[in-house]
């Protein structure tokens, strides 16, 4: 199935918040979409008076694995060991409902006309908010690139805006996703091995704290973020089941020949509203709270990232200081070894620091974020439940005035 | 004119021609011509129906005014028959003079020794009555009339369909005026079913108007030309002619078929066809209801799972403003499953509880309209039996086995009775029928109408509930720093 979208402002789900720090001198959005079977075209679209760029205003096609390949560029670099890297967009994921829409075709021949093209509308209706969000997140993902003093300024990044081809970054084959498993593996492990290592401590309060709650942290909202799913779905379940409660009630209210026609019909069309109604209870559901917490899991998976690497540089500290010693006793390769040393207490440094930074940032990110994702939610609640009261309450007039 | 005609010997082999008629079976029993059945030259005509004297308390049997051709026919038949008569017995012994072929009056053959027994085994005291009063005008006060033709569909499918209007002031039928449509080939239908059981025992059974596939198919195909309109209104008329013979003649005027095919049995068919689609919309609408009861209880469970895990997260954050934030949400969340919950719960006993009472109701509805049909075949089986019977009877009568006729004449008393009986049952069960469904419908309407308002109601307290929840929440959202 096609898909195009134009994504303006107001097609975000904004369930992030990318604060641009005031800084207008590099700006990226996804202004194009195109889905063609199975993968998306994003036209990315920068506008920057930076003198790198060739022109101030130009844009490329990328597709979905080229993102990913610039986020593993950005996690495989040195450079930016001490930042949170923004998390890689999910991959776009159209399965589900091209499935559904293909059950629906293949079809139920119980159904009316009527109720079949509702159901169609609906599924078109998720399998276009499906692609809204997936422009969305990668959109973010640039958004947030672009405003990171830092990360902004990677060569990496200037290539995927600007250069003109393809990148040639094929998606991983077998191997090489065995591979990344197998290093995050190695990554808990050796993790699991750092924190066990004895002489080893954390010298600082905060870090230490940071820990802990991450840890405890990403596990819950991981947990919310599919319940949250889960009630979601159920919200979207209701609103379906009103279709072949309407159609089976419009059939009654025309063959009824008595009073209850008029009844039958006008609950046909109460459950017809209250049926979209359900449905953008389900879809704001979906945004402000789905998506902020699935967000917020992913950003706490690279906070914890972050402290891993901060760790493993902990433990190189140590390491060397160790050798250091060892060194100085035996009196042999002192100078290596102290430069080494040196190295590494450098780097653990600016990385607790960078980190210390990054982690702040994450958590008053976070905060904003879910206050305005919480205030626009009961908002938008408020708003569906009084339509619905309003739409009950002037059937229930309606009925009531009837002989 | 009756001395003209040249009785065929009976007696002296030629039981045959008279084998098949019937016993009491007449054409035109009402108008009964009595025919000569001696030699003797014929009296003018002081006709006498001679299924008149049916009652035991005797009755003079009046005078009926014969039609035209009964009147050439049977002018001057002048035996007066009586069931008490015990002339009968040489009358049929010798000569019996049936008059032209095929009208043969059966009143020679079937000699009424007994009292009771009348001619037409299904014509009932009462309704003799009433045609024996109507003394002068129409035989048989009742009208029918075939009007308004209309094109049902359309192409190859389509059919006209006819309003047969039946006037009448005939106790047997329970309105003095009514119509039903029928198509075509519903009355090719009765025509064919009246024959099946009348004609093999000599009753001339009116025939139908003629198929004309041309004609049809230049209606059917939408040709308003005047050859399409003509053909129609031929067939019309045509149809009207048939419908006035056939209703003409007293024993198929008692006839069930003929009977359901004027009245309006049409408002039993449409009050089951009605049914019918009420039930099955009613089970579509409570499967989708219970299918909604299913997924909000659903809802409420994921809903205070995910009040669970926003309670855990509030308590892992460490901001102390969302903290705080993120558990009043998972007490809202609480408090809203609780609700959908309780929504379900009205789903189910509210809505979904009557439907599937309906639904039984409406089974107990069918059930009874299926009695009424086979209470009508009952007396269409009464009625076939004792058309048997009389067969029997004829039979033993020209075979001469007095005390077979006896027996078959005792037969033929239960199954009048039996008839009788079924029509009144089966009138009595459709008038009872439309009576309790009447009564079924308005309750019907009040019932569904209270449970919908209250179920709205309770929908409107979910909302309302939701209001105040969400509305104690936002404050908190707010308050974070």
């Amino acid at each position: 199935m096609e898909g195009r979208q134009e994504a303006g402002k107001e097609n975000k789900p904004s369930s992030t918040s990318v604060d641009p720090q005031g800084d207008s001198s590099l700006q990226v959005e996804i202004s194009d979409a195109v889905s063609e079977r199975d993968k998306v075209k994003f036209t990315v679209q920068t506008k920057s008076c930076l003198p790198h760029f060739a022109q101030t205003e130009f844009s490329v096609v990328r597709q979905h694995e080229e993102f990913i390949w610039l986020h593993d560029a950005y996690v495989e670099n040195e450079e930016y060991a001490g930042l949170i890297i923004p998390p890689a967009p999910p991959r776009p994921d159209f399965e589900a409902s091209r499935e559904k829409l293909q059950k629906l075709g293949e079809g139920d021949s119980s159904i009316t006309r009527e109720e079949f093209a509702k159901m169609k509308q609906e599924l078109e209706a998720e399998y276009l908010a499906i692609f809204k969000k997936t422009v969305a997140m990668h959109e973010v993902f640039l958004q947030r690139l672009a405003a990171h003093p830092t990360l902004r300024r990677d060569h990496n990044f200037f290539v995927f805006l600007e250069y003109g081809q393809d990148l040639s970054v094929r998606g991983k084959n077998r191997k090489e996703l065995l591979g990344g498993f197998l290093r995050n593996i190695v990554k808990s492990a050796d993790e699991a091995l750092i924190t066990s290592m004895s002489g080893l401590k954390e010298v600082d309060d905060f870090f230490e704290h940071e820990r802990t709650f991450l840890l405890e942290y990403h596990t819950r909202i991981r947990d919310a973020c599919l319940r949250a799913d889960r009630v979601m779905q159920s919200h979207k379940c209701l609103a379906d089941d009103y279709i072949p409660m309407s159609a089976a009630l419009s059939s009654l209210g025309t063959q009824e020949v008595n009073q209850l026609k008029t009844s039958f019909l006008k609950l046909a069309e109460l459950f017809e509203r209250l049926r979209k109604l359900e449905g953008r209870v389900a879809s704001d559901e979906d945004l402000k709270l789905s998506d902020m917490l699935r967000y917020y899991m992913r950003d706490s998976q690279a906070a914890k990232d972050l402290l891993y690497r901060r760790l493993r540089a902990l433990a190189d500290y140590e390491n060397a200081n160790k050798a250091l010693d060892k060194a100085r006793t035996r009196n042999r390769e002192v100078r290596t070894a102290e430069s080494n040393q040196q190295l590494c207490c450098r780097r653990f440094e600016r990385l607790s620091d960078s980190a210390k930074q990054e982690l702040m940032d994450f958590k008053s990110r976070r905060v904003s974020s879910f206050r305005k994702n919480l205030i626009e939610l009961a908002e938008l609640e408020l708003k569906h439940a009084k339509a619905s009261t309003l739409l009950l309450r002037n059937t229930l007039v309606a009925l009531k005035g009837e002989p | 004119m009756a001395a003209e005609r040249e009785p065929p010997p009976l007696g002296d082999g030629k039981p045959t021609d008279f084998e098949e008629l019937e016993d009491g079976e007449d054409l035109f029993t009402s108008t009964v011509s009595t025919l000569e059945s001696s030699p003797s030259s014929p009296e003018p005509a002081s006709l006498p129906a001679e299924d008149v004297s049916t009652n035991s308390n005797g009755r003079k049997p009046a005078e009926v005014v014969l039609d035209d051709d009964r009147e050439d026919l049977f002018a001057e038949a002048t035996e007066e028959v009586s069931l008490d008569s015990p002339e009968r017995e040489p009358i049929l012994s010798s000569e019996p003079s049936p008059a032209v072929t095929p009208v043969t009056p059966t009143t020679l053959i079937a000699p009424r020794m007994e009292s009771k027994s009348i001619s037409a085994p299904v014509i009932f005291d009462r309704s003799r009555e009433e045609i024996e009063e109507e003394a002068n005008g129409d035989v048989f006060d009742i009208e029918i009339g075939v009007s308004d033709p209309e094109k049902v569909g359309d192409g190859m499918n389509a059919y006209m369909a006819y309003r047969v209007t039946t006037k009448t002031s005939l106790s047997m039928f329970s309105k003095s005026e009514f119509s039903v449509k029928r198509r075509f080939s519903d009355f090719l239908g009765l025509h064919s079913k009246l024959a099946s059981k009348y004609l093999h025992v000599g009753y001339i059974v009116p025939p139908a108007p003629e198929k004309s596939i041309v004609g049809m198919t230049k209606v059917k195909v939408g040709k308003e030309d005047s050859s399409s309109t003509e053909f129609v209104e031929k067939r019309r008329a045509a149809l009207e002619r048939y419908l006035q013979r056939t209703v003409k003649h007293p024993t198929l005027l008692q006839d069930p078929d003929l009977r359901q095919f004027l009245e309006s049995s049409e408002w039993f068919e449409e009050k089951q066809q009605q049914f019918e689609n009420l039930d099955q919309q009613l089970r579509k609408l409570h499967a989708s209801v219970e299918a909604l009861v299913c997924h909000r209880k659903e809802l409420s469970a994921n809903t205070a799972a995910f009040a669970k895990s926003a309670a855990m997260l509030g308590n892992s954050e460490d901001h102390t403003a969302l903290s705080r934030a993120l558990s009043q949400l998972a007490e809202v969340e609480e408090k809203i499953d609780q609700l959908h919950q309780e929504q379900a719960f009205a789903d189910f006993y509210m809505f979904s509880e009557l439907l599937s009472d309906y639904i039984r109701l409406i089974a107990a509805v069918k059930g009874v309209f299926d009695h009424r049909m086979k209470c009508w075949q009952k007396w269409e089986d009464a009625q076939i039996t004792l058309l048997k019977k009389r067969e029997t009877e004829a039979k033993m009568m020209v075979a001469n086995k007095p005390d077979k006729i006896q027996q078959a004449k005792n037969e033929i008393r239960e199954w009048e009775a039996k008839v009788q009986q079924g029509e009144r049952d089966f009138e009595q069960i459709s008038k009872t029928i439309r009576k309790e469904v009447g009564r079924f419908e308005a309750k019907r309407v009040k019932d569904f109408k209270t449970v919908i308002i209250k179920y709205l109601e309770s929908l409107v307290q979910t909302q309302q509930q939701l209001i105040k929840y969400w509305e104690a929440f936002l404050p908190e959202a707010k308050a974070i720093a």
